[in-house]
């Protein structure tokens, strides 16, 4: 029977996986393994600032045993969203992080980078020509909007994956990439249904979380076959039933019954989960229903600000009866005292307390009694100096505000950490989430090759 | 009954930067249906609890595993000033806290 496997490392490399599964899945000689090295998740400070969420020294860890195997077998190893988030500092880190690997064990390897960043120029254009819509909820894309972006970067397709493979590529190094790809290219390029091949992907690539027990940080094994696809895990102390593959279908989707990639939409309407034995589940019935014009999802991160917070913990039980008082107090005396260094409508102070209203703010339904109160306050300012000055005066303020009732006349405020203040550096937030049509996706995505 | 007390898994996380998707998972076949045909969970109860649009917020039962999905937008987009839950995770409540009213 015709037949591509693979095995995807885990849910993020860096999270870690144990090195006996991906030893066992080896055993059933995967025609490649694939893993996605990034995310959202974390946030936009990633992709804006060019750092990654998970530390080198995981991503090192995670990387060296795929590299050697793949190698060793003469394999493909496809990383998605390298770097985190995938625009060319993560990439390069990332490459350099690869190239430091393949010196020390002396591995040779045809090596495709394929760059994902996105000219502000493109995007204005496309926005001029009509081709770009909000993905989701998030307001239209306008000009002002592009310009403050410090970073764009597109989620590439299947397309140029396929042709870094038509290349010779043994390891692949993509850029953003939807996380599907990584595990669809290969088997989409070798003749197998798109719609299975998508789906596939869209399993594999959260490592074992498919299985039960859950976890992101342990492989899972694909195999494609002309009419379904069969997942297990290679680890005997998970399996997958059909309920645990078909509750990953909801799995951060806005919908259980489709989800779309630059190809188009994704159907799994028509989907049969059954178990193939105790360990393995087999999946038919995903369908893709091409899109008219092909997509490609735009994301950008613009600078917002810099961060500075103090945490400190409250007791006493009259401040915590006053904690709305208490912080109209600081405003107010912010605002008198902040002098030239930041005007008052550039300094955003936010007062979050943990134990009262923290999580959920203003929504927050039940603010019954409580014995402490964790508060954390934030100043955000155009620039870091700013920002640390302002959360300075803002926080001796607080220690020390009064307010009806008061018996702290000490100060109000218990500080765990001195100094008390802590940088958070600079603020970014997600200016672009939009998808971009055109009629050649790949031509965005600029491929190298190299020797290593 | 709360839906909390009634599901078995409520679970949160962003679907996306800009939304947030909760997931209600029940045991019982009937406890599944009990809530999805509730009066008390309906997008404009939902929206209220949120603040946001009930045009914008979508319902979705997922009858195979007895799952019911709610999407609806981040009133501030992930990790972006002012947010207070980077990843979505502990955005179930209000929504955990609705009651769904006696069994039929």
């Amino acid at each position: 029977m015709r037949e591509i496997s693979f095995v995807s490392l885990n849910g993020v490399l860096g999270y870690g996986y144990p090195l006996a599964s991906l030893e066992s899945a080896m055993r059933i000689k995967p025609d490649f393994i694939g893993v996605d090295a990034g995310s959202t998740d974390p946030g936009p400070y990633y992709l804006g600032s060019g750092t990654n969420f998970v530390r080198p020294a995981q991503v090192r860890r995670d990387l060296a045993p795929g590299l050697r195997a793949a190698v060793d077998h003469g394999i493909p190893l496809i990383i998605g969203t390298a770097g985190g988030s995938g625009a060319r500092p993560h990439v390069e880190e990332f490459v350099r992080l690869l190239y430091d690997l393949a010196r020390e064990q002396h591995l040779h390897f045809r090596l495709a980078v394929i760059w994902s960043d996105i000219d502000h120029n493109t995007v204005l254009q496309g926005l001029r020509e009509g081709r770009i819509r909000p993905c989701g909820p998030v307001p239209e894309l306008t000009g002002d909007a592009v310009r403050s972006a410090d970073r764009i970067v597109g989620q590439m397709g299947t397309g140029p994956i396929i042709k870094a493979l038509d290349a010779g590529a043994q390891v692949i190094v993509a850029g953003r990439a939807c996380d599907t790809v990584i595990f669809a290219a290969p088997a989409i390029r070798a003749g197998f249904d798109p719609g299975l091949a998508l789906h596939l992907g869209k399993i594999a690539e959260c490592g074992a979380l498919c299985a039960e027990p859950q976890a992101a940080a342990d492989c899972i094994v694909g195999r494609l076959r002309a009419d379904h696809f069969l997942v297990a895990p290679p680890n005997p102390a998970r399996r997958c039933t059909p309920d645990s593959v078909a509750a990953h279908s909801l799995y951060e989707q806005p919908d259980p019954d489709c989800f779309y990639e630059p190809e188009g939409r994704v159907d799994l309407t028509g989907c049969e989960f059954v178990a193939a034995d105790e360990r393995t589940v087999r999946v038919s019935g995903s369908r893709l229903l091409p899109a008219a014009v092909p997509t490609i999802k735009l994301e950008g991160a613009a600078l917002r600000g810099y961060r500075s917070v103090t945490i400190a913990g409250v007791r006493d039980p009259a401040v915590l009866a006053h904690l709305d008082e208490l912080e109209a107090g600081v405003r107010a005396n912010v605002a008198d005292s902040l002098g030239r260094q930041v005007s008052p409508e550039d300094l955003s102070l936010r007062f979050i307390r943990y134990g009262y209203d923290g999580v959920l703010g203003p929504l927050e339904h039940d603010r019954s009694a409580c014995r402490e109160v964790g508060l954390v306050i934030e100043a955000v300012a155009p620039s870091q100096e700013a920002a640390d000055a302002a959360l300075a005066l803002a926080r001796a303020t607080a220690l020390h505000q009064s307010f009806p009732g008061r018996k702290t006349t000490a100060g109000n405020l218990a500080f765990p950490f001195s100094p008390s203040d802590l940088q958070g550096g600079p603020v970014y937030e997600f200016a672009i989430y939009h998808l971009l049509e055109t009629s050649n996706p790949d031509e965005l995505f600029e491929i190298e090759l190299r020797e290593v | 009954m709360r839906l909390y007390d009634l599901a078995q898994v409520v679970r949160s996380k962003n679907a996306g930067p800009f939304t947030v998707t909760i997931d209600l998972q029940f045991t019982r076949e009937q406890d599944y249906r009990r809530a999805l045909e509730s009066p008390a969970l309906t997008p404009a109860n939902i929206a209220r609890l949120y603040d946001v649009a009930p045009d914008d917020v979508i319902i979705r039962p997922f009858a195979r595993i007895r799952t019911i999905k709610v999407a609806m937008p981040r009133r501030v987009s992930s990790g972006g000033p002012g947010d207070r839950d980077v990843y979505g995770s502990q955005q179930h409540f209000p929504l955990a806290d609705l009651e769904i009213g006696q069994a039929p």
